[in-house]
């Protein structure tokens, strides 16, 4: 037993520690390894800077500079932000209730094709002009839907066949992808002579986000962004549905076994995800481009998982992790001006975090931090 | 890993040899004193699991050619002992003696080489896979470039069960064959592997009496073979029958060794237990009202698609409990699942108070009045990643008091789990403690708080007290009497007969699917029951 | 692979070899469309049958394969430089630089392994959420170096990219390469004869000897295989290190046989729909083969579409989009795992960390 209580192998946390150090841990615990993430994930990335002949220090203070060094540097870090946060939101709400959205890139080009043509198309259809105050929220709600319909295809297949989401989604890019391809080149493509890009019309004045100052491109979007991860947070938390989406996520069998209806929870999980992800592409189109054209993406779908895992599927996380992504993208243009090291190297820093974020034990062995939560489990065998 | 094979190289070349001549090559020759030493022996052994020590400076000695129990509750320590002297886990201090020699067991290997061989609990077998590609894994009879030789395979696996009179197909597929057949084929692996010690990890959980029976006898044949065996088991009657010695374990540590002469079942349960434990539940007799749950020919069939219930009825009164008897395996599970609203029968009716349930959801049967503690409490009762008091609020987590206007009340949630964990005595008594961190018993108690919390039609309890320490046991056979006396009906599904005897009115006995009958509990003999669960037809 | 199935690949791969013959008709005789459609459906089933070959292998032992897309792009980009390297900058000739960039592939493919196998046996890593970093991570790498190495004016080759070496050459084989009229279909490609002769020693690997026995036992009940001595870890690492290489083939495929240049993002989800294939072939490398083909054939009528363009009725004239037939192995996978056309089991422990 002496031998046992110096070793120090049992857990601590007994009367020995004090109140508020065990307080102030339980608020840092769950920080340390996500910080400990992203510092590895730029430390590697400087190697792989330095190995392809750059100078990663340039780098570096490039990227600080182009994501926070003006006041234009802040609104466009804001801009980049915002899909970031909305579709990190998605899969996020997805992975508390155990499924896994690897289909946002699909849900975000549809939730933006939708919206513009909801943005260009609905007035007419509804014969006449639309007030900015209706047309807004409805292109938003239409974008919004186009992702929660999409998103809720694999996850009504999983609960009918037993098909596993993960393919599903992932299946679905692509039918999205060249269904918007041949959108956006057939019948939506912008009728105006002489036009060769695969885009849409612009959409309506009357549909589109304003922007706070006429100099600066952060629009209203952002801060509706930050609303809805308050909402979202505050929904997982404390309302019953939020509960029923953890339970299943959790562990479905108990959840059915409580009385939940697990299937329609997992439809309806999906469809919230899809949702939310949809919001993010309409909102790109109606505060930013004004209309949707052919590539508008930089991968946000699949940075999205990144963007959640490491905000631990948290809101107030995925606010954080957003932000610090859309520091990140925004910040490489700069980079890349000053230092000539492509933009891309963001990518391999991106998929550094998730990587360390994901292996969470490898950055524990590395920094010999004791103790560890749970595992995240989704793999649950393959439908099929 | 094929360590095995390059040591005796020619293993498999012989299969006409049980065991060569000088059996343990490598263990020197006896001192010139008797006895000979212990065929197995752990001295000191400690293994720390979190929080707690599962083996506390243990000693353990198995003497050549005897059988050997290892008696204690679930939490005792005796399979983590057994998985260190098997090489499955490393001890943290201690020694293992094998034949008089020091051995360091780094992996199952190891202890294989040794002659150690083991019968697990949950057999270790891939049902996918024939007895003989069983029996051979890791040991397996190639031809050139690793390929396989299934020819030759199935008739060493054939002569070997011929050998030692256990008869088996060596061609079946292992998921075909009933339990008392595949742990046949548990015996068989080890033997293959020449073992000269055999530990067998509570082989007669799965058994009926009479599969019991001829477990014992192969036993015996083994031992007047000179096979050294240790049995583990924490059933009294079972150990005092068949073992030579018992070693006692309690809460990790060893609490004493005895004979099945010098020990009787009241004093080996105080020896495990720690104090005098009453064997029978104390109750008054029952007083059955209305008729709450009537089955009518109801049929299931199971994961597999295979027919598991077949034409059960039966039904269960206000005030009684009504326990079903059977080995596991017969077709309580599913039966019991589709009580519960998680299985569809095929065929057949359910009512509850009256109304039809035969195809109701989980959440329509909790509304009518039932109130659950399932048979795999970590996966239908509990959310482990949740704290007690949201697994307390979860079968009625979005209505009042939990939950008003789809808003949860979480100081309502945490009021009543200050409370249940109180009335339930709960370890640790803290309603954030995350029901993961708790022990067995504690767990159930939780489920049980939860559902005898509401208003109780039926109680349906599947293996209330399976893998719970004995005080837990006492508390929780408690409460399901005192929810039968404020007027439930009780549906008792065990597998432990004593449990059944304790607490039924009466008693219906499952076998493949069917009710072989159902007894009057004042009426019903052991003898009985154990034959009826065979498969034996008695009319009542 | 179940009668249902097989009907189901017959019927398929029929009816897309049909409708080619059908829009080629007016201009080319059925004959030579069936046999064109059939070698080009061996040809690009290639990257599908090594991914489809790399899953059952990784899955067998037990580990998910998420990451196969991510591997197959990376040894894509790894061959193609390997490649270039060698003959631009070593001066090599094609052939043996294009052995190397093949070998590059493969080494780069059982690297990606080796992490995949770190993360999920030694880390234990959700297998999935594995799968998608090394997906994410290959993305990300094959963009910045491609870009880094041969696109920036800083890079070793000034900015322009060398001239490649080709692709690998078509053999011949004797005999059935010169059969009248079918004989098309037997001149193929060194990495698709390879892939077909893999299924067969893979097949034979898994279901014949003694590592294929080990390795099943660990994906079914890696607790017994634990207690029998079998070294689990182990063969989990030596199975999806395997299963790299299989993938790492499956990329070269891509610069190194079918094009002789690297594009972001060329494998275009073949890792996934391989996938797929290993699931509806019951993850047996013969089963995974004929699943590939229905995809492959699903890609050759594609092709196939593309040259007959011009004949497309106009009431049809959405086919002339080819984002619209492209979109038919997304949805025959979808198809496929919905079980509609029989249900296939997995190995019981896949998916499941080890933690013994």
């Amino acid at each position: 037993m002496q031998g046992a209580l110096r070793s120090g192998k049992f857990p601590d946390g007994h009367a020995s520690v004090s109140e508020t150090s065990a307080r102030v841990r339980r608020l840092v615990e769950p920080l340390t390894v996500p910080v400990l993430s992203v510092l590895t994930a730029l430390l590697v990335g400087a190697g792989v800077i330095a190995a392809a002949g750059g100078d990663p220090l340039a780098a570096y203070a490039g990227l600080l500079e182009g994501a926070f060094g003006s006041a234009r540097a802040l609104s466009e870090t804001a801009v980049w932000t915002t899909p970031y946060l909305l579709a990190g939101l998605g899969v996020a709400c997805a992975f508390q209730g155990g499924l896994f959205n690897i289909g946002a890139e699909g849900q975000l080009a549809l939730g933006a094709v939708a919206a513009a043509w909801a943005g260009y198309g609905l007035p007419a259809l509804l014969g006449g002009t639309l007030p900015a105050a209706l047309h807004v929220p409805l292109t938003l709600l239409c974008g919004a839907t186009a992702g929660a319909a999409w998103a809720a295809i694999p996850g009504w297949l999983k609960t009918r066949t037993g098909a596993h989401e993960v393919i599903n989604t992932i299946m679905l890019n692509y039918v999205a992808l060249n269904a918007v391809s041949y959108l956006l080149n057939g019948p939506l493509k912008d009728p105006t002579p002489g036009n060769v890009i695969a885009r849409t019309p612009l959409i309506a004045e009357s549909a589109r986000i304003p922007v706070f100052v006429d100099t600066l491109r952060v629009h209203w979007g952002f801060p509706l962004a930050l609303a809805l991860a308050a909402l979202v947070g505050w929904g997982l938390e404390r309302t019953t549905l939020g509960f029923a989406i953890r339970t299943v996520g959790a562990s479905p069998d108990a959840a059915r076994a409580a009385g939940m209806n697990v299937q329609r929870t997992v439809v309806l999980t999906m469809a919230m995800s899809g949702a939310l992800v949809g919001l993010g592409g309409a909102i790109e189109v109606t505060a930013l481009n004004h209309r949707h054209e052919l590539g508008f993406s930089q991968g946000y779908g699949f940075d999205a998982i990144a963007v959640a895992l490491l905000g631990r599927n948290h809101p107030g996380g995925v606010v954080l992790s957003a932000l610090l992504f859309g520091a990140m993208r925004n910040g490489a243009t700069r980079m890349q001006y000053l230092t000539q090291i492509p933009a891309d190297v963001i990518s391999v820093i991106q998929a550094l975090i998730l990587l360390f974020v994901a292996a969470d034990g490898l950055v524990r062995r590395l920094y010999r931090l004791r103790g560890g939560a749970a595992p995240l489990t989704l793999t649950r065998g393959w439908g099929g | 890993m094929t360590a095995d094979l390059a040591r005796d190289p020619e293993a498999h070349a012989r299969p006409d040899e049980d065991r060569p001549a000088s059996s343990t090559p490598s263990v020197p020759p006896p001192p010139s004193v008797p006895p000979p030493p212990p065929a197995l022996e752990a001295r000191a052994i400690t293994r720390r699991c979190p929080g707690a020590l599962a083996n506390d400076a243990v000693n353990f000695v198995l003497r050549e050619g005897e059988v050997h129990a290892l008696l204690g509750e679930n939490g005792a320590g005796k399979s983590t002992l057994m998985n260190i002297l098997y090489g499955m886990v490393p001890p943290d201090s201690g020694e293992i003696w094998r034949s008089g020699r020091r051995v360091t067991l780094r992996s199952p290997s190891d202890a294989i080489a040794l002659g150690i061989g083991m019968v697990h609990q949950h057999f270790m077998l891939i049902p996918g896979f024939t007895v003989a590609e069983n029996v051979l894994l890791g040991a397996e009879i190639t031809g050139r470039f690793g390929m396989l030789d299934p020819r030759r395979a199935s008739a060493e696996v054939r002569a070997l069960s011929e050998r030692h009179g256990l008869p088996v197909d060596p061609d079946a597929r292992v998921a075909d064959l009933p339990v008392g057949i595949q742990q046949r084929v548990e015996i068989l692996k080890a033997l293959h592997r020449k073992a000269e010690v055999l530990i067998l990890d509570e082989p007669t959980a799965v058994l009926t009496p009479q599969e019991v029976g001829e477990l014992f006898t192969v036993l015996r044949g083994l031992k007047a073979r000179g096979t050294s065996i240790v049995i583990i088991s924490h059933k009294l009657k079972e150990v005092r029958a068949v073992a030579d010695r018992i070693t006692v374990m309690r809460a990790g540590r060893v609490v004493g060794e005895t004979t099945p002469a010098e020990a009787d079942e009241q004093r080996l349960a105080t020896m495990m237990v720690g104090r005098e434990v009453l064997l029978t539940a104390d109750r008054s007799p029952a007083q059955p009202g209305d008729e709450v749950l009537r089955v009518r020919d109801l049929h299931v069939r199971d994961g597999q698609g295979l027919p598991a219930v077949r034409g059960v009825s039966f039904s269960v009164h206000a005030g009684e409990i009504l326990g079903i008897a059977g080995v596991q395996g017969n077709g309580q599970t599913e039966l019991a699942e589709v009580l519960s609203g998680l299985r569809r029968p095929t065929e057949g009716q359910i009512s509850l108070a009256g109304r039809d349930v035969t195809t109701a959801s989980p959440r329509a049967l909790i509304d009518a009045g039932l109130s659950h503690i399932p048979e795999d409490r970590q996966r239908h009762g509990l959310v482990a990643s949740y704290s007690v008091a949201d697994n307390l609020a979860l079968a009625t987590w979005n209505r009042p008091p939990f939950a008003a206007h789809g808003v949860r009340d979480e100081k309502a949630v945490r009021a009543r789990a200050e409370a249940l964990v109180k009335t339930y005595d709960m370890r640790p008594p803290n309603p954030d403690a995350l029901v993961a961190n708790l022990s067995g018993g504690n767990q159930q108690k939780v489920i049980i708080a939860r559902e005898l919390d509401r208003p109780v039609t039926l109680l349906l309890a599947s293996q209330p007290t399976r893998g719970v320490d004995v005080g837990s046991i006492e508390a929780i056979h408690r409460a399901i009497v005192a929810a039968r006396d404020s007027g439930a009906a009780v549906l008792l599904v065990s597998a432990e007969l004593d449990e059944i005897l304790a607490l039924s009115d009466r008693v219906a006995v499952m076998s493949r699917g069917e009710i072989a009958a159902i007894l009057d509990a004042s009426e019903a003999t052991r003898e009985q029951l154990g034959l009826l669960m065979a498969g034996a037809r008695t009319t009542p | 692979m179940g009668s249902r199935r097989l009907a189901f690949v017959t019927l398929i791969v029929a009816v897309l070899v049909g409708a080619a013959a059908l829009a080629g008709a007016p201009r080319v005789a059925a004959a030579d469309v069936v046999v064109s459609m059939i070698a080009t459906t061996l040809a690009v089933a290639t990257p599908l049958t090594l991914g489809a070959l790399s899953g059952v292998m990784c899955e067998r032992a037990g580990v998910v394969n998420l990451g196969i897309e991510g591997m197959m792009l990376s040894s894509a980009f790894f061959g193609w430089a390997g490649a270039l390297y060698a003959s631009a900058a070593w001066g090599l000739p094609p052939g043996a630089s294009l052995a190397f960039g093949v070998a590059m592939a493969i080494v780069s493919g059982g690297l990606l392994g080796l992490a995949h196998a770190a993360l999920s046996v030694t880390f234990r890593v959700d297998q999935i959420i594995g799968g998608t970093v090394i997906n994410l991570l290959a993305v990300g790498l094959t963009g910045f170096l491609n870009r880094q190495l041969f696109f920036e004016r800083t890079g070793p080759f000034g900015g322009v990219v060398p001239r490649s070496p080709g692709v690998l050459p078509r053999l011949h084989l004797p005999g059935l390469a010169d059969l009248p009229v079918v004989g098309r279909i037997f001149e193929q490609q060194p990495i698709t004869l390879t892939a077909i002769l893999l299924v067969v020693v893979a097949h034979l690997a898994l279901f014949r000897t003694r590592w294929g026995l080990r390795v099943r036992a660990v994906g079914e009940h890696p607790r017994a295989a634990a207690t029998v001595g079998i070294d689990v870890r182990r063969l989990r690492y030596e199975s999806v290190i395997l299963g790299g290489c299989l993938a790492g083939l499956g990329g070269a495929y891509f610069t190194l046989e079918s094009v002789p240049s690297f594009e972001p993002l060329m494998t275009n989800g073949r890792g996934f729909i391989a996938l797929a294939a290993m699931i509806f072939g019951n993850w047996t490398p013969t089963g995974a083969f004929a699943a590939a083909l229905v995809f492959g054939a699903a890609q050759a009528l594609q092709i196939n579409l593309q040259l007959f363009r011009d004949q497309i009725p106009p009431s049809w004239s959405f086919l002339q989009h080819s984002s619209i037939v492209g979109l038919l192995p997304y949805l025959l996978t979808m198809l496929i795992l919905t079980g509609v056309i029989g249900k296939t089991t997995p190995p019981a422990a896949d998916g499941k960390p080890y933690d013994g």
